[in-house]
């Protein structure tokens, strides 16, 4: 293995796996499981060298490979991670092998398909993630809807079909305007510096006349706020997430979710700055209309998963709206919160999971009192309400208060807005614990449910590791994204440019940074826009949460 | 017209000529061994393979040939190579479809060898006589082919629908011709296209190619002329049905693009705009009316009808880029269409038709890998990717963004978009229903091989499309050169 090829390893490896899962006899189900669960193992073990060889002092993409692709429209293979795909492509990992360890016993039927399309879904996030070539990523955006079809409607529950091609069609028709925008763009690029390329280097370094942002930005916004999804874009959110398999639901609300608002932090902002800033107060209020209408509809829910699925329309739109305040600490809560997201939803699907697997009906009605037979399962449940609440400790107060700090800034009016979406949760995730876990058992059927097995607990024991060091010592994770942060904030508010020039590190000299880029680690793009080594400066987003700025 | 033709001639009519010899070779061994099935199959499969190999022979040349009438050039190489392509794989796939309609193969391939060299021809024509010839010779082969089985009344209907609306069509394109010679004194693309010039709006030539459009739009099955489709792919024998959509198709919109890139290119915004109204009614009317189908055959008919639209985006789009998108999206299109034909072939038994959705139920059981090719033509079809339907309507909509046709290219994906929805019931109908229908389908060697070719080569032109790209960029190139640089001799 040579380090240049390290992203590739990482993102075909998943692929592989999938290939070798078609060889394996389909009676052999066994064999099977071993076999994803050890790849998608193997998967995450390989990225976490990513944490600690990413060097956040440098501000440009790393790991760079780059190859010809289609070289007569300009298309390249072009991979690159800063470091909020560094976090995100961890998270991936991660949240890929939860959820096929999760499936054990779950899935029962077509085990060997199966375990094929959670791998092949696997490399499909993986290189949206990675990619840094538009029309790269815009195929493997695109790759990732039909595994995740699958999985709704083979997989699926009672109304399976319809939520699958709900899914399916909405996802679609987002994304193929967004393609337009890919492609108005590619030929404005064009037009300008005379080069066809897809290159997101270097699309984001063009200054774009204000009518043709906004219009790409209005294509772009249609493929992202569908996928995030920002109300009122979200209706095929609760039928899919309602529908899907357990590890469908966790895949879909830990990761893909966060490839709508990783389009708007990497596309949408850096590339069209101005429209951005034209866009905000549409943006915000869709995102304010959706903390609080997601929190109420949740509130009204019988369905467990169906609660939860709106939870997470509002907490999206929690971390939209952290995003859309443009400054450097609400895009480091918006980034940290995408995270917490992942690790709290993704855990609360995969209880439901549990449960759903124990007595197949997921009518909140029919539990209550749980916390009497399975007390191991209602201390999980307990951190992860918490931890979606936002109580401090847990990593889901950092990126709220981070948010919340950044949008304050902007608008107290929103702040408060939002805040009050928080309460809202509070009220919704307090009620389910209480209707599902207190009380006396009144349900005979609830009377012998098993504990969480040692498989179950080995799923849950790395998410609630991950939110209690979020929540104590958030600042390796502050400290990653850091700069990409300052970078995007500096590109979309020239406010803060200044601050990006003062965070780029002096210790990256121009030789050094030459000698990495033979490595490929490094891209070599100059630092500040004058391309000097930069003088001194502390990280804006200081480590501990919410230094003031 | 000089009164013969050189031997430098002869040697670029090879492939035509090494196809004509084989068709009357097939004629001769059909009388010879008429029960001779393999053998049948076997003679038409090596005339295409050394037709194919003429062809390869010539690849690079550039020539103006038969007194004109003819091109050997990058356009017509192009389309030959997926004629030949196409029609093999044709005949591949007929072989057991033949034996279990119980029909002889002697004249069914002689006619099959006949519709390619017609669509040779038409890709080649630079006159307009030599295309009305190729056409002609294309169309009559389908009329009897489409009619292959006698004893099914559906085919029957099938063949008399589509013999009397296409000589209705051709008449009609045939006075728009005549009008064209009228005005200009010739027959010759490239020699009237200079008369032409600075006559946009002239209410004859408009009439011309209002005439001209209604004949071709009924060849490639564009709305409002594509209500024969339907009938006749549901009636033909699959395999017929699988050539005419795509082989009938890409020759016509070869015609197509030789006659209004070369001969009227000076009335460019006239046929643009038509052309574009076309497209979005194609594509529309395509997708609506497949959403609703429950028979396979009529619905790929109806999506087939709608792939038409999205070709006629690369035309309407008029540039070199344009016409390569549409040359790509044509390949691409062979590939995908015929090998979802194919895995219909697949599911016609002795006692199963084979054309129904439901007859798809639990195939992803029974059959995986055939399961898994149709999705990947379906998707393919759909315009996902990493498959070749995504690389060819992503160059049509770059195209149409590139030449400033945006409300077209809006209208074009959110056409894929509706597509998908009934692709994805064929999908839903072969992995999520559980009941079969009928005996077990099993592959021939000859069949799996097709499916095969099919399959690799949609997901090779949807990972990797360079080489086809760049044959298409030359091909498009090439007739753009024709238009400007060569003459009639």
């Amino acid at each position: 293995m040579t380090m240049s090829h390290y992203l590739s390893l990482l993102l075909f490896l998943p692929l592989a796996g999938a290939l070798l899962v078609l060889c394996v006899p389909a009676r052999n189900v066994n064999a099977v499981k071993w076999l994803a669960n050890g790849v998608s193992l193997a998967g995450f073990l390989l990225a976490t060298p990513l944490w600690f060889w990413y060097n956040p002092k440098s501000p440009d993409f790393q790991f760079i490979e780059r190859a010809r692709w289609i070289p007569s429209i300009g298309a390249e293979y072009f991979l690159g991670v800063d470091g909020i795909s560094t976090l995100l492509v961890l998270l991936t990992t991660l949240m890929g092998f939860i959820a096929i360890l999760s499936s054990w016993s779950a899935i029962t039927e077509r085990v060997k398909e199966y375990y094929f399309t959670l791998l092949v879904l696997q490399t499909g996030m993986l290189g949206a993630f990675m990619s840094l070539d538009f029309l790269l990523f815009f195929l493997f955006w695109e790759v990732m809807l039909v595994p995740m079809y699958f999985l709704i409607g083979i997989w699926g529950s009672s109304n399976r079909l319809y939520s699958a091609i709900k899914f399916f069609l909405y996802t679609l028709a987002g994304s193929v305007v967004m393609l337009l925008g890919i492609l108005a763009l590619y030929f404005h690029n064009h037009s300008v510096t005379g080069i066809y390329t897809f290159d997101i280097v270097q699309l984001q370094r063009l200054s774009i006349p204000f009518d043709l942002q906004w219009w790409i930005f209005l294509a772009f916004f249609f493929g992202f706020a569908i996928k995030v999804p920002m109300f009122p874009f979200h209706t095929w959110l609760p039928d899919a997430h309602t529908d899907a398999p357990t590890a469908g639901s966790v895949i879909l609300a830990a990761v893909l979710l966060k490839m709508g608002t990783y389009g708007f932090l990497r596309f949408s902002l850096p590339i069209l700055p101005e429209a951005t800033r034209h866009f905000v107060p549409f943006i915000a209020a869709l995102c304010i209309v959706g903390i609080i209408y997601g929190a109420l509809v949740a509130l009204a829910q019988r369905d467990w998963k169906r609660l939860v699925a709106y939870s997470s329309v509002s907490h999206m739109a929690m971390v939209m709206l952290g995003m859309f305040a443009l400054n450097p600490v609400g895009i480091a809560g918006s980034v940290i919160q995408q995270i917490n997201h992942g690790i709290s939803t993704g855990a609360l699907f995969l209880l439901v999971g549990v449960v759903y697997e124990r007595r197949h009906t997921r009518e909140i009605a029919e539990y209550g009192g749980l916390s009497r037979v399975m007390p191991g399962f209602a201390a999980v449940f307990l951190v992860m309400t918490m931890s979606s609440i936002g109580l401090p400790t847990l990593n889901g107060f950092i990126g709220e208060f981070l948010i919340l700090q950044g949008v304050f800034t902007q608008s107290w009016v929103w702040a408060g807005v939002a805040a009050s979406g928080i309460v809202l949760g509070a009220a919704y995730m307090l009620s389910l614990y209480q209707r599902t876990m207190f009380g006396a058992v009144a349900n005979e059927k609830n009377q012998s449910l098993p504990d969480l097995s040692v498989r179950e607990w080995a799923t849950f024991v790395p998410l609630i590791g991950l939110a209690v060091w979020i929540g104590l010592y958030p600042a390796p994770f502050l400290e990653r994204i850091n700069l990409s942060v300052l970078k995007v904030a500096a590109r979309v508010n020239p406010a803060y440019a200044a601050d990006f020039a003062a965070a780029c590190d002096t210790t990256v000299t121009p030789e050094l940074r030459a000698a990495s880029a033979g490595n490929q680690f490094l891209a070599a793009a100059p630092c500040g826009p004058d391309g000097q080594p930069l003088t001194t400066g502390s990280p804006v987003i200081s480590t501990t949460a919410g230094a003031p700025r | 017209m000089p009164p013969g033709l050189p031997a430098s001639d002869l040697a670029h009519l090879l492939p035509e000529i090494v196809l004509t010899i084989g068709a009357l070779a097939m004629l001769v061994t059909d009388v010879l061994a008429p029960a001779r099935r393999a053998l049948l199959t076997g003679v038409a499969l090596a005339v295409l393979m050394a037709t194919l190999g003429a062809v390869v022979r010539d690849l690079h040349a550039e020539a103006s040939i038969a007194g004109g009438l003819l091109a050997v050039d990058g356009f017509a190489t192009f389309f030959k190579v997926i004629f030949l392509v196409v029609a093999l794989l044709t005949v591949l796939m007929s072989h057991r479809y033949l034996a279990v309609e119980r029909v002889s193969a002697g004249e069914y391939h002689f006619l099959i060898l006949c519709a390619t060299l017609g669509m040779m021809v038409m890709a080649a024509a630079t006159d307009l006589i030599s295309a009305f010839i190729g056409l002609e010779t294309m169309a009559v082969s389908f009329y009897i082919l489409t009619g292959y089985i006698k004893p099914n009344p559906r085919s029957n209907e099938a063949a008399v629908k589509y013999f009397l609306l296409g000589a209705f069509s051709l008449a009609i394109m045939l006075y728009g011709m005549s009008l064209l010679y009228g005005v200009s004194g010739t027959t010759h693309l490239l020699a009237m296209a200079p008369v032409f010039a600075g006559q946009a709006h002239d209410p004859r030539l408009l009439l011309a190619v209002v005439l001209i459009v209604a004949g071709l739009g009924f060849k490639i099955a564009a709305a409002p002329f594509h209500m024969w489709a339907p009938d006749v792919y549901e009636g033909a024998p699959t395999p017929i049905t699988a050539f005419l959509s795509v082989g009938s198709k890409a020759a016509s919109f070869a015609m197509l693009l030789r006659i209004f890139g070369q001969g009227l290119p000076a009335l460019v915004t006239d046929w643009a705009l038509l052309f574009e109204v076309l497209a979005i009614v194609t594509m529309t009317v395509g997708n609506v009316a497949a959403m609703t189908q429950s028979n396979i055959k009529r619905m790929l008919a109806y999506s087939s009808i709608a792939h038409a639209g999205y070709v006629l985006i690369g035309v309407v789009a008029g540039t070199t880029r344009g016409v390569s998108a549409a040359l790509f999206y044509l390949a691409a299109y062979a590939l995908m269409q015929l090998g979802a034909f194919a895995v219909v072939i697949l599911l016609r038994r002795a006692d199963a038709i084979g054309d129904e959705l439901k007859d798809l139920s639990g195939l992803s059981g029974r059959q995986p890998l055939a399961a898994f090719a149709m999705l990947l033509f379906l998707l393919s079809l759909g315009g996902t990717p990493p498959t070749a339907g995504f690389m060819g309507k992503f160059r049509l909509f770059a195209a149409a963004i590139d030449s400033g046709h945006v409300a077209l290219a809006v209208i074009g994906v959110l056409n894929s978009v509706l597509s998908l929805y009934y692709y994805l019931r064929i999908v839903m109908f072969m992995y999520q229903r559980g009941e079969v229908v009928g005996a077990e389908p099993r592959f021939t060697p000859l069949l799996a091989s097709v499916v095969a070719v099919a399959a690799v080569g949609t997901l090779v032109l949807g990972v990797y499309p360079t080489v086809l790209i760049d044959a298409a960029d030359a091909s498009a190139r090439a007739l753009g050169a024709g238009a400007t640089v060569a003459g009639p001799r």
